[in-house]
């Protein structure tokens, strides 16, 4: 199992803003039993889509270079349920990056009903290391081609993305 | 220019979000770690907000010299010698050291930093 928790980019612009959906269905093994008879998505996975959406809008900005990870989430609100058959959209705004971290704000729609909102931050780890590869051979390549994001990437001039030459 | 009390205010502000602090609990002379709880990870939040909140920018290593206090030309034995304080002191025009100069512990020094020095530090930057 991989911790997959977005099934595809829909929207990238670089250093900007990205949207990313994920289909709830009753086939996935976790909301068998979250809750017996009440399956529900839960909400700790829904805050890793927004963040997994939100760090993939950061990594990008540094041409995928840094160690990213999710360092704080100073605000969290849920506000309904996501239940098997609502897709869910998670939209990020990058707020502000610099060297050591960044910020970004998030939400979850299931259609235009606001579903959740966060506010997440991200540091840059290990940066002594960051030369060294995070992933076996083309793991991280083929994680970038399954989510399509240089299928929608945009630079911020509206140009297309193009995918890193360092990443296999 | 905004005054001295609302420089205050809007650093209250930023750190009852970063912190999740009452605004009571934010007094002039409360200590940013000690008092308030504050992580390392806190500190790259509340320099975020305060760029927002005073349309400012914080260069890295500006409010946190973390370059003196990993040097080895200026910790010796995990203290701060007396050219790193020299040079603390005059990188940190806007914080008082006084009482870190008495056993300068790098370890301490983020203990140190109250919210006065962090709205000094704001005031010399809008």
């Amino acid at each position: 199992m991989r911790w997959f928790w977005i099934d595809r980019f829909t929207e990238m612009v670089s250093g900007q803003k990205a949207t990313a959906i994920k289909t709830v269905s009753l086939s996935e093994e976790h909301l068998h039993d979250h809750f017996l008879g009440i399956p529900t998505m839960p909400n700790s996975l829904i805050l890793e889509g927004m963040a997994q959406t939100a760090g993939m809008l950061v990594s990008e900005y540094n041409d995928f270079r840094e160690r990213v990870i999710l360092a704080k989430v100073p605000k969290l609100m849920y506000h309904s349920r996501a239940v098997p058959g609502d897709t869910l959209t998670y939209r990020a705004k990058l707020e502000a990056i610099e060297e050591s971290g960044a910020r970004a704000t998030t939400t979850s729609h299931i259609g235009d009903r606001l579903q959740a909102e966060a506010e997440i931050l991200f540091a840059h780890i290990d940066r002594e290391t960051a030369h060294r590869p995070l992933f076996r051979s083309n793991d991280f390549g083929d994680l970038l081609r399954s989510l399509q994001l240089f299928s929608v990437g945009q630079k911020a001039d509206g140009s297309k993305l193009t995918f890193p030459e360092h990443i296999e | 220019m905004p005054s001295k009390e609302e420089v205050f205010e809007k650093v209250r502000d930023a750190l009852v979000d970063a912190l999740g602090v009452e605004d009571d609990e934010v007094t002039p002379a409360a200590t940013l770690v000690g008092d308030l709880g504050a992580e390392s990870i806190d500190f790259l939040d509340i320099v975020f907000r305060l760029e927002k909140g005073f349309d400012i920018k914080i260069p890295r290593g500006e409010l946190f010299p973390e370059d003196i206090l990993t040097s080895t030309e200026y910790v010796v034995d995990g203290k701060i010698n007396a050219e790193g304080l020299e040079e603390l002191k005059k990188r940190m025009p806007f914080a008082d050291l006084s009482k870190f100069e008495e056993n300068p512990v790098v370890q301490e020094f983020a203990t140190s930093l109250t919210v006065q020095d962090m709205c000094n530090y704001v005031e010399s930057k809008v």
